[in-house]
């Protein structure tokens, strides 16, 4: 259970220990919080004494005398806000003038409480500021976290932008300083390369704008009618010169029509991802199964390869956000590392899920399930 | 006229290794290539090279290190260039002046990536006291 310092200041006792006695067996229940929230309280007789405490540690929620022997509540508060506490603060006002409300909104400070105030009145207000505290706690929390995984996303991509450029930049130094003759068999090879890393960083970047347009909501999302087996055919026709050039074959099973209603971009871009990770991660002669079905209200697609497949640490890591499984396996295959954060963006735009299931050298199934609407 | 020295690259990035090949045999040596330091420690009982250049960070951050070991223990005679992008990206120096360093990475030298070529050169003619 949760516990929240109180701190009570207010020059008289009786007010005090109301207080201590009414807050100390409290329980608030907080939805967004695991279970109840309990209350510890100090108690400072004076607004120096206050400050002393203040300054010791951790106080959850103020209440905080207007009027106090040596200085001023207001000025208390008026120190308070200065040093930018995690807190709440509630006045206690004997006579509650808008004037003095308003100075000490001004202040910062949360609510109100005139006094005389019954116990429930206590536990009200008190039960009120402690929601509103957790609740804008767990806003922070939850507004660092999105902070952190940005952070990460960026620092990934520019380090996945960074091994091409350097790659490209190599090749043509050793072109400018003849260290590679020009027209040579060599030279040719150099180039291929080059070119190779370029088509990732094309791919890399056309893969960061679907997924900030998805994350965004920019991209306006235009449902129709769509046959979800035509879908699949074209992304199996994309896929084909790839698979050709590795000897590998791609057959889609299942019905010959699979309506949904759906957003024909994202579902092409699913499949895509699908298709093109089935070929790229196979291996040479090896085969991919694009089965289609329908259950329970939900298209499910199933893209299974014969290809290098994952450990489970590596399934387990896969499904971080932004990563690329980095091993000798995979060296020479092109991936950004943003296909599955794709797939699970859109699957869940669906209301669905992206499940794995690998075995190492011999194959990956990925299981799309996305809901009819 | 004597056979070129040869020289053992391990990288994992197949770019930089091929580079860096090209480099050496346009500069006259011979190359023998490891994509991983488990694969250049295969190649170690059966290959004889005058020089290993290796990359840190392969398999494991520290895969540079006891591969360095490794060749050591064939040869203390080979030198060893170990190449890092380590402190570009994690913003880690090694003093590679430090002989404490050294000794601790088993490396002769360490050069930073992107490595200048012209300085990779000066550090093998030093190393293999020859003129290039």
């Amino acid at each position: 259970m949760d516990n929240l310092r109180v701190l009570v200041v207010d020059d008289e006792p009786g007010i005090r220990f109301g207080v201590t006695r009414v807050l100390q067996s409290f329980r608030v229940r907080v939805p967004e919080s695991d279970g109840d929230v309990g209350f510890s309280i100090a108690q400072a007789e004076s607004g120096e004494e206050a400050l002393t405490i203040l300054a010791e540690g951790q106080v959850d929620i103020l209440l905080l005398d207007h009027k106090l022997p040596g200085i001023s509540g207001l000025e208390v508060l008026e120190k308070v806000a200065s040093q930018d506490q995690d807190m709440l603060t509630v006045m206690i006002t004997a006579y509650a003038t808008i004037e003095t409300a308003v100075t000490a909104t001004k202040r910062g400070a949360y609510d109100f409480l005139a006094k005389p105030f019954t116990p429930e009145e206590l536990k009200a207000t008190t039960a009120k500021t402690a929601r509103h505290l957790l609740l804008r706690r767990e806003a922070k929390r939850l507004a660092e976290e999105k902070r952190q995984v940005r952070f990460q996303f960026i620092s990934v991509l520019a380090h996945e932008l960074k091994a091409p450029l350097a790659a490209v930049e190599g090749y043509l130094q050793l072109l400018r300083d003849r260290v590679v003759e020009p027209g040579s068999a060599k030279s040719d090879e150099v180039l291929g390369r080059s070119l190779l890393r370029i088509e990732g960083m094309r791919k890399l970047i056309g893969d960061i704008l679907d997924l900030t347009r998805i994350e965004s909501g920019q991209k306006k999302r235009e449902l129709a009618d769509v046959d979800v087996r035509e879908i699949a055919a074209r992304a199996v026709e994309t896929a084909q010169p790839a698979a050709r050039a590795r000897q590998i074959t791609i057959e889609v099973q299942g019905p010959e029509r699979l309506p949904m209603r759906a957003d024909p971009g994202e579902v092409e871009i699913i499949f895509n991802n699908l298709v093109s990770n089935a070929v790229k991660y196979n291996r040479e002669g090896g085969r991919v199964e694009v089965g289609l079905s329908e259950s329970d209200q939900a298209v499910v697609i199933r893209v299974a390869d014969t290809g290098i497949g994952m450990s489970p640490e590596e399934v387990a890591q896969l499904f971080g956000e932004f990563v690329r499984i980095k091993n000798t396996k995979t060296r020479n295959v092109m991936g950004s590392g943003l296909g599955l954060s794709i797939l699970k963006k859109l699957a869940a735009l669906y209301d669905g899920t992206v499940q794995v299931q690998s075995t190492p050298d011999v194959g990956t199934t990925f299981t799309v399930t996305l809901k009819q609407t | 006229m004597t056979t070129p020295p040869t020289i053992l690259v391990v990288d994992d990035n197949p770019d930089f290794l091929e580079q860096m090949q090209l480099q050496l045999e346009a500069a006259g040596f011979q190359t023998v290539a490891a994509e991983s330091a488990q694969q250049a420690r295969g190649l170690l009982p059966t290959t004889d090279f005058a020089l290993a250049i290796c990359d840190l960070m392969m398999e494991h951050s520290d895969s540079g290190f006891t591969l360095a070991h490794a060749i050591k223990r064939k040869d203390p005679a080979i030198p060893v260039i170990m190449v890092t992008a380590v402190a570009s990206e994690a913003g880690v120096t090694i003093d590679a002046s430090s002989k404490g360093e050294q000794a601790w990475a088993g490396a002769d030298v360490i050069l930073d990536k992107p490595v200048r070529f012209e300085q990779l050169k000066r550090e093998i003619s030093r190393l293999l006291k020859i003129t290039l």
